[in-house]
């Protein structure tokens, strides 16, 4: 029978007796009211409470309790049952009887149940909200026409065909067309996209007015959203480390509860010599207001609210541990290329004989795939220049390259590559020039002797700016972490306004360096390449570009799928906000029983303020209601209002 | 009377406290070999019988979870390592999928995190 229908039945048994209590005490009957029969009637329907509506407690306790393990069932079963048979026992003396206590508190719990349930549901459902994103069907290319399947049909290198308003099944590469495409429900990214040939596109987000024709890359459990699912799902289930504490107190909390409300009997029965009746009640009010599911549900609930939240707007929170160490972080640190700036690189000029410098350049930088490989060869073919074949090529790591072309060894880097003397005085200076107006300066030669310079500038995103004034405004460092020169670096932060710049950092050094900067706090760390990788992992808090590379994603603890650097300031206003819950929930939690305990044992009785099993047990019921409440308001609340400028 | 009652009060004391806090032994149990790997079924019934599942590494695993107990506190089984939160509906048997490939210790334990089990794959 389900929780719902239990209560139902406990309710409308324990209505009569409700009345019989209100109304009894006064003397007469205001309504004509007075429950026939008296305590028989009593005993009839409060037995068929303890069978029908509190039965399963009591199974459920007695198997726990075979194997040695105690829960809330525990609690309410001997809470409910101790009134119950002593009331049948005062029946047969003919003393007062309990029967409504042990009737209200079964109530009271199951109404609990019944609102915690309904609650928990709602906690939980963003991941189904995710699964529900998916497209259900798509047009495929088979056999020469466009057919309907199933989209557990799609293949990967599939032809799709999407119609204005149609869902976009899988993700994939346009082929044909041009089109707007709205990405919010995915990325969160609130302005549709313009997608033409050769535009990758996210499977579930909607195209809007073109049709577009597009090749499947990825299908099934690769897409993007399936894997925002899984990550969403994990975050949801995994523990904080705040939950530790809570964690052990659970393991033993029921048992001593037991012998809590054991020593208040003796206490006031044997000590105080108060009657058997009245011990008994108090004993009861302690098992009853100990129900310890709050604590238990504080966390979880809190999670699942929070990372729900924050991936619909496109922000991924791996698990509870990120989120409690984003509370906390000192210093923000970034990746320079991609993160701050866009990453696409651009060859802006190019110092001594442009054609020479370049044929040269591009040669030795045709087969890398360095970022700024990439602008060389890109200006070479503006420059309808064609390279030459180079051998022996070798990557420097955090210099350049170098190979052998026409029999001498060419060579393209950093200053860190050049033998003394091999740039004249004139092209140094040139090369601080470009470097103080934040182009990064690639030396090119042969023969150990410079022939020229080609700048290189990679342009700050737009939102940079205003993403790391947020991150000001919140009083938190930032600092730029970068393999480029010094005086690049020093120009981009200050185009964006970074605080302070590590750079000439060769790329196995970044993890050093944030372990040096944690010396003084906690620190994320945001970027995209491989390189990072190890930053990310060693940071206390990893922020993963979405668009970085995979392994980049695998590290960070934190994945913006927008790529929004605005986003970091979100990402960490949402941790901050559930974490704050988190403590919240389990602060009233324990609160709760903290102060519920000693007066449910009379310790203030002299006082005049006692519990009694009914009040305990609905105080119980509201306690675990509230912490999932406020849980659940979490993904309502506002976050802080300079975040949602965007 | 008041004496025998002290002395019966404190003896249950003394019970409660070995009975949940003494060291028990825990059932234990090891996977069964099945046509598509290995599974093992758990009784979930005041706590999880066997509350300790050894699996091999590398075989494709099946959990078997049927839910006997109408307690809310057991309507869910989460796996907070692997990141499954699957509903347990009364009497149903739900099967879930582990994956063996890292061989470790997984703990396992209902929605509210009162039971707990302990999964190893080795």
């Amino acid at each position: 029978m389900s929780v719902t229908k239990r209560f139902w039945i406990a309710l409308v048994l324990s209505l009569p007796m409700l009345a019989n209590m209100l109304f009894m005490p006064l003397g007469f009957m205001p309504l004509g009211f007075m429950l026939p029969g008296g305590e028989w009637t009593q005993f009839a329907l409060t037995s068929i409470i303890m069978v029908v509506a509190a039965g399963p407690f009591v199974t459920s306790a007695w198997a726990s309790f075979q194997k040695h393990h105690a829960n809330m069932d525990t609690l309410v079963a001997i809470g409910t049952a101790t009134a119950y048979v002593y009331s049948i026992y005062a029946m047969i003396t003919r003393q007062p009887v309990y029967f409504e206590s042990a009737a209200f508190v079964v109530t009271f719990v199951l109404l609990g149940q019944v609102f915690e349930e309904r609650m928990r549901t709602s906690a939980s459902s963003a991941v189904e909200k995710l699964v529900n994103l998916q497209a259900k069907e798509a047009t495929v290319l088979r056999d020469g026409q466009y057919v309907r399947v199933p989209i557990s049909a799609v293949q990967a290198g599939d032809l799709v065909k999407v119609k204005p308003g149609e869902k976009i099944a899988v993700d994939g590469v346009i082929t044909d067309g041009s089109s707007t495409v709205d990405e919010s429900m995915v990325t969160g990214e609130s302005m549709p996209v313009t997608k033409k040939n050769g535009d990758k596109v996210i499977g579930a987000t909607i195209n809007s007015n073109g049709t577009l024709i597009f090749r499947a890359e990825k299908v099934g459990g690769d897409t993007m959203l399936a894997q925002i699912v899984k990550l969403v799902k994990k975050a949801q289930t995994s523990h904080a480390p705040i939950q530790k504490l809570t964690d052990k107190v659970a393991n033993i909390f029921v048992p001593v509860v037991l012998m809590l409300a054991i020593a208040t009997f003796l206490v006031w029965y044997v000590f105080l010599g108060t009657s058997l009746a009245s011990a008994l009640i108090y004993a009861v009010a302690v098992v009853v207001i100990a129900c310890p599911c709050a604590l238990g549900l504080a966390t979880p609930t809190a999670l699942m609210v929070g990372t729900g939240r924050s991936a619909k707007m496109g922000i991924l929170i791996k698990n509870g541990e990120v989120l409690e160490a984003a509370d906390d972080v000192h210093t923000i640190v970034f990746d320079k290329t991609g993160t701050i700036t866009v990453g696409k690189p651009v060859v802006t000029d190019v110092v001594g004989d442009r054609q020479q410098v370049l044929t040269l350049a591009a040669s030795l930088e045709a087969d890398s795939e360095h970022p700024l490989a990439s602008a060389i060869t890109a200006a070479a073919q503006a420059a309808k220049i064609q390279p030459a074949t180079a051998s022996d090529f070798r990557a420097l790591e955090g210099r350049g390259v170098q190979a052998t072309i026409a029999g001498q060894t060419a060579f393209a880097g950093n200053s860190k590559l050049l033998t003394p003397g091999a740039a004249t005085p004139e092209l140094i200076a040139q090369a601080d020039r470009l470097q103080a107006e934040a182009k990064t300066v690639v030396y090119v030669g042969s023969n150990n002797q410079v022939i020229g310079l080609i700048a290189i500038q990679d342009a700050a995103k737009p939102t940079s700016r205003a993403a790391i004034a947020a991150l000001h405004a919140r009083g938190l460092k930032t600092v730029m972490l970068t393999g480029d020169n010094e005086k690049v670096a020093r120009a981009i932060a200050d185009q964006v306004g970074i605080d302070d710049v590590i750079a000439d950092v060769m790329p196995a050094d970044k993890a050093a360096a944030i372990k040096r900067l944690q010396q003084d706090g906690k620190v994320a760390f945001v970027g995209d390449g491989i390189n990072d990788a190890p930053a990310l992992t060693t940071a206390d808090v990893g922020i993963a570009m979405g668009s970085g590379t995979d392994i980049a994603i695998e590290s960070g603890g934190i994945v913006l799928v927008k790529n929004d650097l605005r986003d970091v300031d979100r990402a960490l206003a949402i941790s901050k906000k559930t974490f704050k819950r988190i403590k919240l929930n389990l602060f009233w939690a324990f609160i709760y029983k903290v102060l519920g305990i000693p007066v449910a044992a009379g310790v203030f009785a002299a006082a005049g303020l006692t519990l009694s099993p009914e009040l305990a047990g609905l105080a119980m019921a509201f306690s675990s209601l509230s912490v999932v409440t406020s849980s659940v308001l979490l993904g309502k609340t506002k976050l802080a209002p300079k975040t949602e400028i965007a | 009377m008041k004496m025998v009652v002290l002395l019966a009060g404190l003896a249950l004391i003394a019970v409660i406290s070995w009975w949940f806090f003494g060291k028990h032994v825990v059932a234990t149990a090891n996977a069964t070999a099945t046509a598509a790997g290995q599974s093992v079924d758990i009784e979930v019934k005041g706590g999880y019988s066997p509350e300790r599942v050894v699996l091999k590494q590398g075989v494709p695993a099946t959990l078997n979870f049927t839910r006997q107990d109408a307690s809310t506190c057991l309507d869910h089984v989460v796996f907070a390592d692997l990141g499954i939160n699957q509903e347990l509906p009364q009497g149903q048997t739900e099967q879930i999928q582990i994956d063996t490939s890292k061989p470790g210790e997984y703990d396992w334990a209902c929605g509210m995190d009162m039971f707990h089990g302990k999964l190893i794959v080795e």
